[in-house]
């Protein structure tokens, strides 16, 4: 079969599939895989754009995305009163002394000799610290008290829709810093960076009750798409259902659910026409040419880590775009919710699984793994409780059992990439080879 | 003088002690993650679930032990079931490595490739330990709790400070030595040790010379899954096991293993008691020490805490990025391909 007619029979199968959902179960349970499928066909769009277009391991991809739902926070809550005014200035404060001490680093480390660069960049970074805490220590208390229920900041109260690229500014930032330290330096490392970097956002997310309200969580997220209760009442919401001869209240729903989907696929087709515009161009062939051959390359005048930091850092933006359009979708950031397994591995699986270094490959892994994750559980529930039912009823493993049923996940998660990995190293759809 | 005293006990009591039991469980982590890299050259992100594993065993053993009322107090009972675990983590390490390493071995394929596989692997182990003990905390320690109490030592010494140390952290430190004196034992002095640093030295060079490549991946496997278990129990010991938490170790494991040099036992000891001793010193809070050295009317109003305990995963971090940038190669000067 030629590449584009296996494309077309792939993503056949898994409209069929997400149709079969919707014809056997409800609409909405379909719709709702859908919306989160083409968010996780995004994150792993944009780890392909790491690992496929240049073989870098980010294992952080969490980090990235909580960043992009911070946005969403940030964004579009609308402020709270009396919070600017109680820690606004020591919050400027803190920002400016980290600014400075910055300015101050990248000012001093040229002009300093080699000896006593680094312990001097060393006590700066720590003395600028301290400075940032005697300011943002009394902020993060005025605010919490000032604020009372709320405890929090609040955002800018804009629309929604604009946090979706300021989180992939966000994710962006963060990637600069951490792309700095990390590439240039054996692959694993970068692994090793980004694992720990995703661990120190959640960590500031959690504990930082001033800027997201930590584990109290943010819920009533301002949304870009009319409340099902308004869909209700909307005189075409009820021709509609007429017209199918549904009630109101279901089609409301769908049409809702419709609508996220739509803005999503929007987003989706926009950067994966970006991404493979960028692919197909000589910027593209530059890339892959340094990932399959990084000496030679270096050799013919590429800069090796300026190429890879600029890659690491577009990728990222592209998974916290994504972050940002979750926290759209669920209204709420729970910052405990976040787990590697979910949000960093899982998405590796889909990059692997579709076809590393094909975008089309990335988005249908990231369709294809949300649909077995999703029917994982009631697969578990169905395989448990059958292999329960030969063990005496109601004993100790029959009970057991039943509540190992969401364990069966992560197995099947883990078989799913090291089979692929073993047996089609190069995914569903392979990558094109001699463009 | 007495003040000074008092000062030293309240350090000793939350800082050095935990630190150093802290360090020696890192250290056996970094020991066998630094083994791994060095012989079949990648990080492995299964490290921690396949600690889980083994740990997991190990109470599960320890259960049964209880419940039938064997023990060897004042020791805990999970040193008696501590073999257990150890096979069962060995044998897991080892199927893992003839089903899907071996395989990426013999086509001598890319690290990221190794470690893209580890990540399936440690999906794999994450869900047989849940399976089997689920995702709660659980604490296995009996015995004799503590070697000093904090009353007697107050009563013995008259300080008003108290200093507790526990069997657990007592136990830490010794079962560390020794392992850590095995391995060097071994990779010196014996025959196989010496096989395994010359295939991790020249691959090509060593099969030359006649050593079996199988031979010397199984070996480190069995150190490996050993010493994981190891730390993974004296862990669960000392504070508690819990499969996520195990996992997130691997963060402090690899910066331990990196400081120190990677492909360097040495520097994996040593790297795990600075980045224990780091963790620990930033995130205490100093009011009470101060207190005592300060003369009177200066004692500091705040907890003088300079990190969030919270944050303790954000100095393996800070320690990984300052070596990174300064030092790549490690304290002792690991190889960085």
């Amino acid at each position: 079969m030629t590449g584009a007619a296996r494309v077309l029979a792939l993503y056949a199968v898994m409209a069929a599939l997400i149709l079969l959902v919707g014809l056997l179960q409800s609409w909405t349970v379909a719709l709702a895989i859908l919306q989160l499928s083409l968010i996780s066909a995004i994150m792993s769009l944009g780890a392909n754009i790491q690992w496929g277009y240049a073989g870098l391991f980010n294992a952080g991809v969490m980090g990235f995305a909580a960043l992009g739902g911070v946005a969403g926070v940030l964004v579009a809550m609308p402020p709270v009163a009396g919070a600017l005014a109680a820690g606004g200035l020591d919050l400027g404060l803190a920002i400016l002394t980290v600014l400075a001490t910055a300015a101050l680093i990248l000012f001093l480390r040229p002009r300093l000799p080699d000896l006593i660069r680094t312990p001097a960049t060393l006590v700066l970074a720590f003395l600028g610290y301290l400075a940032m805490r005697r300011f943002l220590d009394p902020a993060s208390a005025a605010i919490g008290s000032a604020t009372g229920a709320q405890g929090y900041m609040g955002g800018l109260g804009l629309p929604i829709l604009i946090a979706w690229p300021v989180g992939g500014l966000f994710a962006a930032g963060a990637a600069w810093l951490v792309g700095k330290v990390a590439l240039g330096l054996r692959s694993d490392y970068l692994a090793i960076a980004t694992l720990g970097i995703a661990e120190i956002i959640l960590a500031v997310l959690k504990n930082e009750n001033w800027l997201t309200r930590g584990v109290k969580n943010v819920t009533g997220i301002p949304r870009p798409v009319p409340d099902e209760i308004v869909l209700q009442q909307q005189p075409w919401v009820i021709d509609l259902a007429a017209r199918f001869g549904s009630d109101p209240v279901m089609t409301a729903a769908v049409v809702s659910r419709l609508w996220y989907a739509v803005l999503f696929a929007i987003v989706l087709a926009i950067l994966l026409w970006l991404s493979e515009r960028a692919l197909r161009s000589p910027w593209g062939r530059m890339m892959r040419a340094i990932r399959d051959n990084r000496d030679a390359a270096e050799a013919m005048g590429k800069d090796v880590t300026r190429r890879h930091l600029r890659v690491f850092v577009l990728g990222s933006a592209v998974v916290g775009i994504a972050g940002a359009m979750l926290v759209t979708l669920d209204g709420q950031f729970t910052p405990a919710s976040y787990n590697p397994l979910r949000y960093t591995f899982l998405i590796w699986v889909m990059v692997i699984v579709g076809g590393s270094g094909n975008n089309w490959g990335a988005v249908l892994g990231g369709f294809l793994i949300w649909y077995v994750w999703v029917v994982a559980e009631p697969i578990g529930n169905w395989l448990t409780a059958h292999l329960a039912a030969l063990a005496s009823p109601g004993g100790w493993w029959d009970s057991h059992l039943r509540a190992a049923a969401p364990h069966f996940r992560p197995l099947l998660m883990g078989l799913i990439l090291l089979v692929t990995l073993r047996f089609a190293p190069r995914g569903l759809i392979p990558e094109a080879r001699g463009r | 003088m007495e003040n000074f005293l008092n000062a030293l006990v309240l350090f000793t009591n939350f800082v050095v002690i935990p630190a150093t039991t802290y360090g020696a469980q890192l250290a056996l982590g970094a020991l066998g993650v630094t083994l791994i890299y060095t012989v079949l050259r990648f990080s492995n992100f299964a490290h921690g679930d396949l600690m889980a594993f083994g740990t997991m065993l190990t109470i599960m053993v320890t259960w049964g032990l209880q419940a039938l009322g064997i023990g060897i107090a004042p020791l805990p009972t999970a040193l008696l079931a501590l073999p257990v675990g150890m096979i069962g983590a060995t044998a897991l390490a080892l199927l893992t490595d003839r089903w899907v390493f071996a395989f990426y071995r013999h086509r001598r394929a890319d690290p990221v490739i190794f470690v893209i596989a580890s990540v399936g692997v440690m999906f794999v182990y994450n869900a047989i330990t849940r399976f089997f003990i689920g995702v709660g905390d659980q604490r296995f320690e009996d015995g004799a709790r503590f070697v000093i109490r904090v009353p007697d030592f107050r009563a013995m010494t008259g300080l008003r400070e108290g200093l507790a140390l526990r069997t657990s952290q007592v136990l830490t430190v010794v079962v560390m030595a020794l392992a850590v004196a095995f391995v060097f034992w071994f990779l010196n002095r014996t025959r196989t040790g010496k096989s395994m640093r010359a295939y991790s030295d020249n691959e090509d060079l060593a099969l030359l010379s006649g050593i079996s490549p199988g031979h010397v991946v199984r070996v480190t496997w069995v150190l490996a899954a050993c010493l994981a278990t190891l730390a993974g129990v004296l862990y669960g010991l000392d504070k508690s096991f819990n499969p996520f938490v195990y996992f997130q170790l691997l963060l402090p494991i690899f910066a331990s293993a990196i400081v120190g040099g990677i492909g360097q036992p040495v520097g994996a000891v040593v790297g795990g008691f600075v980045v224990a001793f780091s963790e620990v010193t930033l995130t205490y809070a100093y009011k009470g020490v101060l207190t005592y050295l300060l003369p009177e009317g200066m004692a500091p109003e705040g907890l003088v805490q300079l990190l969030g305990t919270d944050y303790k995963f954000a100095v393996s971090f800070v320690i990984l990025v300052i070596v990174l940038l300064v030092r790549p190669t490690g304290i002792f000067r690991g190889k960085v391909v």
